[in-house]
């Protein structure tokens, strides 16, 4: 190094305009400073697979995040064994989705706040700084993000049916007359599809507001609020009953809870309403996020 | 290996880095100096792409930090030891980067080994761990990918005197292995031990910019030099001093001369007289640093309260274009 040119010493302020040549320029690369640019042909880009492993542990290595989820499983788990003992001691009829949906309500009320968290935490405890140090292309870590909700959303229905299977085993040993095992599939699936939609929401909002208590409460309210007044404008208002239907996002779900999404008006009446009710939040969070500065 | 040119931010009327352009080469530490506010953690943050810049350019190895592949594994980033989940361990907080960086779990252990943390403080909460603990794991976690740069903000920030040598060695051997390191500090006594070349900064401008024997050459032409001495006859010396012209102001221990040491010396040769201390009391780096980035200063330098030389503005030092060479820089 010591054949470098060093930066000239400071000599005072300049008292005119420079002469004479430049002194040669302090840096670049020459046959004697190989080192001094970094070669990127032996490393290779964060694989995405990767980045989702490193947010699939995130999502649940916080105190916040892992008791939501010992949380979530103890309340199933009572709730389960509840109905179990009722209908034990009822000799009720069921069959394995009944146990199913119970666990599956129990996961989509807590699953968005844990996708809201995996947001939220990177703006509230600034691990942003560290994130995106790793992977500055902030669009690869948002996707990351959003596919770890997915596979959350999945790991609940699979776990969900699972519970629904063990439980109706019990009943089908103790009460073989009253159990049966015809499995309404489609119900599984449209599960699936609105709880991936709430996790939408709930990603969307995070990236919104960056702050876990305002997105939580933001998504109960937004889910909730707009139904009511939507609901209640349309008994008042006729032209709104006509309307309604487009821009009540929850009312456009309606047919997918069962899949009986079938006619072109429905899924029109489901895209119009998902755009202002999901597409915008999540357009504007993620260029929030894209564009922000982190600090 | 780090370029920097031209490099403004400015957020509505207030400019926070304002035309930076500096250099940092491989095998050389580089502190950048500037009292707080100045705008050294912007002008890193810009570099590792967590703010954009509005005007000009950082790379870093001839790359913007965007287009690093895998950015761990050539640039180490400290920016904010903080800035990590309290709820989460040392070691849970090393094992998602090494995760990330594509690195084996042995690597964790081995920087928890470097960093002196123990296996028993990698298990606990970051929120539980102290300033120190904390500044150990963020340097633990930027060496994880065994990078060729680091760019530390304010490292020794909260480290003991132990830890703070500690880290000194450390940097050391990283940049004589042929590593770049860019580190940042207020505190003018670490970066001076640390840093082989300094960038002091001010106001979000560069106010100089060198090696510290060249920085103290530049200091020395604009301010009178001041000596103590102490001898075994201070009577005799003093007025052979005054005599040559030097004002000399007695004191209880030492005389105070306002000229260089040299010229004391020589003045005590001729008398022979016994000089049992003679000292350069220019203040170092300390004065220029204080000098060069008065304009920032929150408090007065105490240097001026006791009306000690110079006062006001410094003398014709409020900018410095960029050195020869650099975009922007004399042609």
């Amino acid at each position: 190094m010591s054949t470098h040119a060093a930066p000239p010493p400071y000599s005072g302020p300049p008292t005119g305009p420079p002469t004479g040549p430049p002194s040669g320029p302090p840096s670049g690369p020459t046959a004697a400073h190989p080192a001094q640019t970094l070669d990127l042909s032996r490393t290779a880009t964060i694989p995405l697979f990767r980045l989702v492993l490193v947010e699939l542990r995130k999502s649940m290595n916080t105190l916040a995040s892992f008791w939501l989820v010992v949380g979530i499983a103890i309340l199933v788990v009572m709730v389960e064994g509840l109905l179990l003992v009722i209908v034990l001691v009822e000799s009720s009829e069921s069959t394995p989705g009944d146990y199913t949906v119970f666990a599956t309500y129990i996961t989509a009320l807590a699953l968005p706040v844990l996708a809201i968290m995996l947001v939220t935490t990177e703006w509230t405890q600034r691990t942003a700084m560290v994130t995106f140090s790793i992977e500055p292309r902030r669009s690869r870590v948002m996707l990351a993000k959003y596919l770890v909700c997915l596979v959350l959303t999945f790991a609940a229905v699979v776990l969900g049916v699972l519970v629904g299977f063990v439980c109706a085993l019990i009943c089908q040993v103790a009460l073989p007359a009253e159990t049966t095992w015809d499995f309404q599939a489609e119900l599984i699936v449209g599960f699936f599809i609105t709880q991936t939609l709430a996790m939408t929401l709930g990603f969307a909002l995070a990236a919104l507001l960056l702050n876990t208590p305002a997105a939580i409460v933001v998504f109960a309210v937004y889910r909730a609020l707009p139904v009511a007044v939507f609901a209640i404008a349309a008994s008042y208002l006729d032209w709104f009953a006509d309307i309604r239907p487009w821009i009540d996002f929850e009312y456009a779900q309606g047919p997918l809870y069962d899949l009986s999404l079938s006619s072109a008006e429905e899924v029109g009446r489901l895209l119009v309403s998902g755009l202002i009710w999901l597409g915008l939040p999540l357009t504007f969070g993620l260029l929030r996020i894209l564009r922000a500065e982190v600090k | 290996m780090i370029t920097v040119e031209g490099l403004t931010r400015t957020y509505g009327s207030f400019t926070a880095v304002d035309d930076v352009s500096f250099a940092c080469r491989p095998g050389r530490v580089t502190g950048f100096l500037g009292p707080n506010g100045a705008g050294k953690t912007t002008t890193m943050r810009i570099l590792v792409g967590l703010t954009p810049a509005t005007r000009g350019r950082a790379t870093i190895g001839g790359h913007s930090y965007h287009d690093l592949r895998n950015p761990g594994r050539h640039v180490g980033v400290l920016l904010d030891a903080s800035a990590q989940h309290g709820g989460r361990t040392g070691r849970e907080i090393l094992t998602l980067g090494a995760t990330a960086m594509g690195l084996p779990k042995t690597r964790v252990d081995e920087m928890l080994h470097l960093v002196s943390l123990s296996a028993e403080e990698s298990t606990r909460r970051l929120r539980h761990y102290s300033l120190g603990m904390k500044q150990r794991l963020g340097i633990a976690h930027a060496l994880l990918g065994d990078p060729q740069v680091l760019i530390l903000d304010e490292p020794a920030n909260g480290l003991d005197p132990a830890g703070i040598r500690w880290m000194r060695g450390l940097l050391k051997g990283y940049s004589d292995r042929g590593g770049t390191v860019l580190l940042s500090s207020h505190l003018l006594h670490e970066v001076e031990q640390i840093a082989d070349e300094m960038i002091l900064i001010g106001h979000g401008r560069i106010v100089a910019q060198g090696d510290k024997k060249s920085l103290l050459e530049s200091g020395r032409q604009t301010k009178q030099a001041t000596t103590t001495v102490a001898s075994l006859d201070q009577d005799r010396l003093a007025g052979a001093l005054r005599d040559k012209g030097y004002a000399v102001t007695p004191g209880p221990n030492a005389l105070t001369v306002a000229c260089a040491a040299v010229d004391v010396g020589r003045v005590a040769a001729e008398l022979q007289v016994v000089l049992t201390d003679l000292r350069s009391v220019e203040g170092g780096l300390e004065d220029l640093f204080l000098e060069l980035t008065s304009s920032t200063q929150r408090e007065m330098p105490a240097y001026q309260a006791q009306g000690y030389p110079p006062q006001g503005p410094p003398p014709g030092y409020p900018q410095q274009p960029p050195p020869a060479g650099y975009p922007g820089g004399p042609r």
